[in-house]
């Protein structure tokens, strides 16, 4: 299936076991990528983190890094959520962080980007809920949904903790269930088509 | 059925932030406004507010809520020695450049309920140099002040204490810098015996002295660039020649305008010097 909407960001969501399906989501992302790509992922806080190098396979082309704040965001950039904040998208499309109490036991929250991202991208946004063991993403599903954006989640007959993309299905029905390899090919679609 | 109770637009917000500026003093305008949605969105749930409209009234006509306002909209999170990598990097490369002075004056601003103030004058003591020190530590929020005031944390959160302290290059015995009592951690008075908190918002208030280690952590990454940029020279300002500032770990003085007034120190840990 050809994606037929043009989307001007995509934001990933994942937890527990969600690694995997984001590296084969990013193998697939054309080089010539024109949207930027937010990645929210629950990490340990105050240990460090080796995860923007876990995503940084040779094959890659495009860098994932962790943005600082106040830096803009760039189309074919993907970031990385920071450890220990939540991540915001500005009006003026730039990153703030923040640093306030934990959403769903988490910072940062699939939620707080999930809906800041609406705010500002709103039916151009494209959210991606993949494998994890919390409620964390289901409002931040819901909202995109309100704001005419689009949301995929992964099958959670594939998804190794399915929790979470499970309490998304049951609350918004208007989202798309697919599996790993589809969401790996319809966003390497979007990534090649979205000109 | 939607999940949140709350709704406000962004137009909404600067009008009640206009109200506020107005009536109660506090300038909010210049700060980063999806952070501010979330905060408002907070208030209004927690006090059970559906429209905007409610917490306009609110704010006009009941002024002894304002107090909990503030804390409510305020972030007042923080730990003791929050990311450790700093602390080891300020162990490792500033404080011994301090020493050098006969008196050391450090100014620790937005430093809510003064975890990471007293962190740092845990550091100052193991080097020996506490005695000759002054901590400034300030914040917007009066609650908070005076919570730090009293030095006294809660019992639970020592054991991540612990382990922060000893990742940052601590290792004596951290449970000597505190006296559990029922609930509560009291930090030793020696270690709080030369830190003033005070009242100070960025946003408002100017230069009071002049220091050798400027500490503002996660406190910009709440304001939009321009007020950044304002905040950033007050410090410039405030700082003696090759003065040290030290900001969150991912803030940055990258995106402002006065970058050029330092150098960096600790790039990685945001530890920049005042070029002489």
């Amino acid at each position: 299936m050809m994606p037929v909407t043009k989307h001007d960001i995509i934001v990933i969501g994942g937890s527990a076991g969600s690694i995997p399906v984001v590296s084969a989501i990013l193998d697939g992302l054309s080089p010539s990528l024109n949207v930027p790509v937010i990645i929210v992922l629950h990490r340990q806080r105050n240990v460090n983190s080796e995860m923007t190098r876990i995503f940084q396979s040779k094959s890659r082309k495009i860098k994932v890094t962790e943005p600082e704040d106040k830096e803009p965001v760039l189309p074919g950039h993907i970031y990385l959520a920071p450890q220990n904040y939540h991540l915001l998208v500005e009006q003026e499309k730039c990153f703030s962080l923040d640093y306030s109490e934990q959403v769903h036991f988490s910072r940062p929250s699939i939620d707080v980007t999930f809906e800041s991202i609406a705010n500002v991208y709103g039916s151009k946004t494209l959210g991606i809920l993949l494998s994890g063991a919390n409620k964390d993403g289901t409002n931040g599903v819901e909202y995109i949904l309100q704001h005419k954006g689009k949301v995929l989640v992964q099958d959670p007959a594939t998804a190794e903790y399915p929790a979470m993309v499970r309490f998304a299905i049951e609350k918004c029905s208007e989202v798309i269930v697919y599996s790993p390899d589809e969401l790996v090919q319809y966003i390497a679609n979007v990534s090649t088509n979205n000109a | 059925m939607p999940h949140r109770k709350s709704e406000i637009t962004e137009q909404e917000l600067n009008d009640l932030l206009s109200l506020i500026k107005q009536v109660y003093g506090y300038d909010f305008t210049g700060y980063s406004k999806a952070s501010l949605l979330r905060r408002f969105q907070k208030v209004m749930d927690d006090a059970k507010m559906k429209t905007a409209y409610d917490l306009r009234f609110y704010l006009t006509n009941d002024r002894k809520h304002f107090d909990w306002f503030l804390q409510t909209v305020t972030v007042n999170v923080t730990e003791m020695f929050r990311d450790p990598g700093f602390y080891k990097a300020v162990r490792e490369k500033v404080i011994q450049r301090l020493a050098t002075y006969p008196i050391i004056k450090i100014w620790h601003a937005g430093c809510s309920t003064g975890e990471e103030v007293f962190s740092m004058a845990i550091l100052l003591h193991e080097a020996g140099l506490l005695e000759r020190t002054k901590i400034y530590a300030t914040d917007i929020n009066p609650a908070n002040l005076e919570k730090a005031k009293k030095g006294i944390m809660p019992l639970q959160q020592m054991k991540d204490y612990t382990f922060n302290y000893q990742q940052s290059g601590g290792n004596r015995d951290f449970a000597d810098y505190y006296t559990a009592r029922y609930n509560g951690a009291l930090i030793r008075k020696e270690l709080r015996d030369n830190i003033v908190f005070a009242q100070h918002n960025l946003v408002t208030d100017g230069m009071f002295n002049e220091f050798q280690l400027i500490c503002c952590r996660n406190v910009l990454i709440y304001f939009e660039k321009e007020l950044q940029n304002r905040v950033i020279s007050l410090f410039e300002e405030s700082l003696s020649s090759l003065g040290y500032l030290a900001l969150g770990i991912k803030e940055s003085l990258l995106f402002t305008e006065v970058r050029n007034k330092f150098e960096p120190v600790d790039l990685k840990n945001k530890i920049f010097r005042k070029k002489q």
